[in-house]
C-alpha cells in the first residue's frame, strides 16, 4: 500500500493574542449562529427539530483547534457547533438549516446530518453513537493509508452506555488506530441526569481499556485546548486513541421542545457564571491585556456577519422538488 | 485459476475477494476468524498470508463497530469487504448500515461515496436453528442505496462479487450455506453488472423466479414439471436491489404465469413484494400468480420440522402441479 506522507501543519500550541481572540470570535459565532437558528425556528423557516450548542462552545472550538489538515471530524445531531468550529461555512450550513437549494447538502441533510467534505467533516450523525463508529473507521482509513492524520468523534455522555462506545473503543485500542473520542458531558441524557442512568465513572471505562484518557473543564477553551492537543499527539504518534471528557453544560433545551424543568434550582444561572464566552473574555484580558472593548468590537462583527447570512439564507431558492429523486444509480 | 475452472462457490468467493485485493491497494476485509482462521466455512483461508495482517485481519465479536468501521473507511479512501458470520447476526450491525452507510451518498447531496461489501452467510437447511438459518432479505430490501445480491452459482459469486468490491456503494452479498460445496465453472476475470437477471431455462407454461439456493430448486422442479409435460422458465433476479422487474415482465408476457419460490415466510417478503409490482405493470399478461414461501414461524431445529419448513423442490413441484 502507498506511504502518504504526513506532512500536514499542527498549529503551535502556544498561541498569540491575534490567534486567541480567534479562538473566542470562533465560539462567539457558534453562540450568534445558535441564537439565529432559534429565532429562525420559532418564524418557521427552520424545520422539524433542531439541537443547539449554546453554552458548549468551547469544547468543539478548542478540540478543533488542534486539528491540521487532513484530520476529519465526525459530529452529532447537536453538531452546528462541531461544524462551525471545524471551519464549515455558516453561510452553507444554515442554509441548509433553512432547507435552501444552496445549503451543504442541497437540503437533503437538515439539521441533524450535515456533511461537509471539504473540511473534513465525515458527518454529523443523527443517531447517537454514530459520529463513535464513524471516526473509528476514519481512523482505520487513516492508520491502513499511512496517512499521519488523526479522526475525532464527538459525542455526548449519553452515548457512554451505547454498543458503540464498547465496541469502537475496545476495537481502537486493540488496533491502535489514530482516533479521539471527545465525550461532551452536559450532565442530561436528553432530559434524565446522566447519574441516574450511569453506572460508575464514564472515564473509568476507556482507562478499563488501557485507552489514554483526560478530564477536563469543557467551558474552559484553553484547558480544552491543552488537553485536545495531548489527546491528538497521542493518537497521531500511533500509540492507540486517546478519549477526553469534557464537562460542560447546555444553556437550551435538549431540543426545541424541550423547556428544561428537570434543571435543578439555580444550575442553569450557576453554569451561566462559568459561560465559555464570558471565561474566554477573562482569558484574554489575563493572558494578553485584551479588554471588553475588543471582544465587544468582535461580537458586533460577528453580530453584522449572522445578519447578512439569514438574510441570504432566507433569499435562497428552495430545491425543486424533482431534485429529490436524483437518478439513484446507487441503488 | 485459469480461463475457466469448475470451482466451489465458497472458492469463487474467495478467488474473487484475493483477486480485488490484487488488483486495488484500497481493498480490505475483516471479520470474526476471517483471517487466521480463514473463516467458519473456510470461505477465507490464506488471503491474510496473500495480503498481509493489515489488510485481513481479525475482529472482535462487535458487529456494530465493524459495520462502522466499514462505513468510516470507506467514506474516508478505503473499499472495506467485512463478514457477518451469520445473516442472523446482521440486526446487530444495522444501524451504520441503514443510517449512515446506505444514506451517505444521497443525504451529503453526493459529497462522496461509501463503498463497502458487507458478505453472509444465510439460509436454513443445516439445521443451524431459529438464530442461525434465517434470510436477511426482508430486512434490507426496503433501504434505497443498499444493493441486496444473493447470487445461485460459483460463476455468479465470482462476478457479482467482483462487481459488488468495484460498486461505489454499499452492497449486501448473501452466500447461502448449502451453496459453499457447490461446484461451478467460473469465467477468470468475469464481473457481472449488478441488477440484472438471468432467464437461466427457458419454457413457455409459466416463469419460475427465485435467488441463491432458490433457484438450484427450481431448476430441479422444472425438470420435474418437464417430465408432466409443464415447461418452467426459471429466472434468476441475483439481486433483490437493484431489483430487475424488466426481465421477469418479458418472461410472464410469454408464459402468462408466474411463481415465485422464497425462502421466508410470505408476510413481508420479498415474493410477495415482486408480485405486487409485476401485478401493477404487467396484470393483462397473467393468467395465474403464486408464491412459494415458508410458514409463518421461526425456522425450526429438527431436521423433520426443517424440512417440512423449506420450499423445497418436492414441494415446489407438488404446489405448481396441484393448482394446475
Amino acid at each position: 500500500m502507498a506511504e502518504l506522507s504526513s506532512s500536514q501543519t499542527v498549529p503551535g500550541l502556544d498561541l498569540g493574542a491575534e490567534e486567541s481572540l480567534g479562538l473566542y470570535r470562533r465560539m462567539r459565532l457558534i453562540r450568534s449562529f445558535e441564537d439565529a437558528v432559534q429565532v429562525q425556528f420559532q418564524a418557521g423557516n427552520v424545520h422539524g427539530t433542531t439541537h443547539l450548542y449554546s453554552g458548549q462552545e468551547a469544547g468543539a472550538v478548542g478540540v478543533c483547534s488542534v486539528l491540521g489538515e487532513g484530520d476529519k471530524v465526525a459530529g452529532t445531531y447537536r453538531g452546528h457547533g462541531h461544524a462551525l468550529a471545524l471551519g464549515v461555512s455558516p453561510q452553507g450550513l444554515m442554509d441548509e438549516l433553512l432547507g435552501r437549494e444552496t445549503g451543504l447538502c442541497g437540503g437533503r441533510a437538515g439539521s441533524m446530518n450535515v456533511v461537509d467534505a471539504s473540511t473534513g467533516l465525515i458527518g454529523c450523525f443523527g443517531i447517537v453513537g454514530g459520529s463513535i463508529g464513524a471516526a473509528t473507521g476514519a481512523a482505520l482509513s487513516q492508520k491502513l493509508l499511512g496517512t499521519g492524520t488523526v479522526a475525532v468523534a464527538f459525542f455526548g455522555e449519553g452515548t457512554a452506555n451505547q454498543a458503540y462506545f464498547h465496541e469502537c473503543l475496545n476495537w481502537a485500542q486493540v488496533e491502535k488506530l489514530p482516533a479521539v473520542f471527545v465525550c461532551e458531558n452536559n450532565m442530561y441524557m436528553e432530559f434524565t441526569p446522566i447519574e441516574n442512568v450511569t453506572a460508575g465513572e464514564i472515564v473509568a471505562r476507556p482507562i478499563a481499556m488501557g485507552i489514554h484518557t483526560r478530564q477536563v473543564d469543557g467551558n474552559d477553551v484553553w484547558a480544552v485546548r491543552e488537553a485536545a492537543w495531548e489527546a491528538v499527539e497521542h493518537a497521531r504518534s500511533g500509540r492507540g486513541p486517546a478519549f477526553l471528557e469534557t464537562l460542560t453544560y447546555r444553556f437550551v433545551g435538549h431540543s426545541r421542545s424541550d423547556p428544561g424543568r428537570y434543571r435543578r434550582p439555580g444550575e442553569l444561572e450557576e453554569w451561566r457564571r462559568r459561560d465559555p464566552l464570558l471565561l474566554a473574555r477573562a482569558g484574554l484580558e489575563q493572558r494578553f491585556g485584551i479588554g471588553p472593548a475588543r471582544c465587544e468590537e468582535v461580537d458586533a462583527e460577528v453580530a453584522a456577519e449572522l445578519e447578512g447570512i439569514v438574510a441570504a439564507g432566507l433569499a435562497a431558492p428552495f430545491p425543486r422538488p424533482s431534485a429529490a429523486a436524483t437518478e439513484f444509480k446507487h441503488g | 485459476m485459469g480461463e475457466s475452472a469448475t470451482i466451489e462457490y465458497r472458492v469463487a468467493v474467495r478467488e474473487a475477494i484475493d483477486e480485488e485485493m490484487a488488483r486495488d491497494p484500497r481493498v480490505v476485509f475483516f471479520g470474526e476468524d476471517v483471517a487466521v482462521a480463514g473463516g467458519v466455512f473456510a470461505v477465507t483461508p490464506g488471503l491474510e498470508g496473500e495480503h498481509g495482517g493489515s489488510r485481513v485481519f481479525d475482529t472482535p465479536i462487535s458487529e456494530l463497530a465493524l459495520s462502522a468501521g466499514a462505513f468510516g473507511a470507506a467514506v474516508t479512501g478505503l473499499r472495506p469487504i467485512f463478514e457477518i458470520m451469520f445473516a442472523d447476526f446482521l440486526p446487530l450491525a444495522m444501524d451504520s448500515l441503514i443510517n449512515q452507510a446506505a444514506k451517505y451518498w444521497y443525504v451529503s447531496n453526493e459529497q462522496a461515496s461509501c463503498p463497502l461489501v458487507v458478505r453472509s452467510a444465510m439460509g436454513a437447511g443445516g439445521n443451524f436453528g431459529a438464530m442461525h438459518s434465517q434470510s436477511p432479505i426482508p430486512w434490507l430490501q426496503g433501504v434505497p442505496g443498499l444493493k441486496v445480491v444473493a447470487p445461485a452459482t460459483a460463476g455468479d459469486a465470482y462476478a457479482l462479487l467482483r462487481a459488488s468490491i468495484q460498486d461505489e456503494n454499499p452492497v449486501a452479498f448473501l452466500e447461502h450455506k448449502r451453496l459453499y460445496s457447490v461446484k461451478d465453472s467460473v469465467s477468470d476475470g468475469a464481473t457481472l453488472p449488478l441488477g440484472e437477471a438471468a432467464v437461466v431455462r427457458e419454457g413457455n407454461d409459466l416463469t419460475l423466479v427465485s435467488l441463491s439456493k432458490g433457484v438450484r430448486d427450481c431448476l430441479g422442479a422444472a425438470e420435474e414439471l418437464a417430465e408432466r409435460g409443464i415447461g418452467a422458465e426459471v429466472v434468476d433476479l441475483r439481486s433483490l436491489r437493484p431489483l430487475d422487474t424488466g426481465t421477469v415482465l418479458r418472461s410472464v408476457a410469454k408464459t402468462n404465469r408466474i411463481v415465485v419460490v422464497e425462502e421466508g415466510p410470505l408476510i413481508g417478503g420479498w415474493g410477495a413484494n415482486l408480485l405486487g409490482i409485476v401485478a401493477a405493470e404487467g396484470l393483462h399478461d397473467l393468467d395465474d400468480a403464486q408464491v412459494i414461501a415458508c410458514p409463518e414461524t421461526p425456522i425450526p431445529y429438527s431436521p423433520t420440522l426443517e424440512d417440512a419448513w423449506m420450499p423445497a423442490e418436492g414441494r415446489i413441484v407438488a404446489e405448481i402441479a396441484n393448482r394446475a
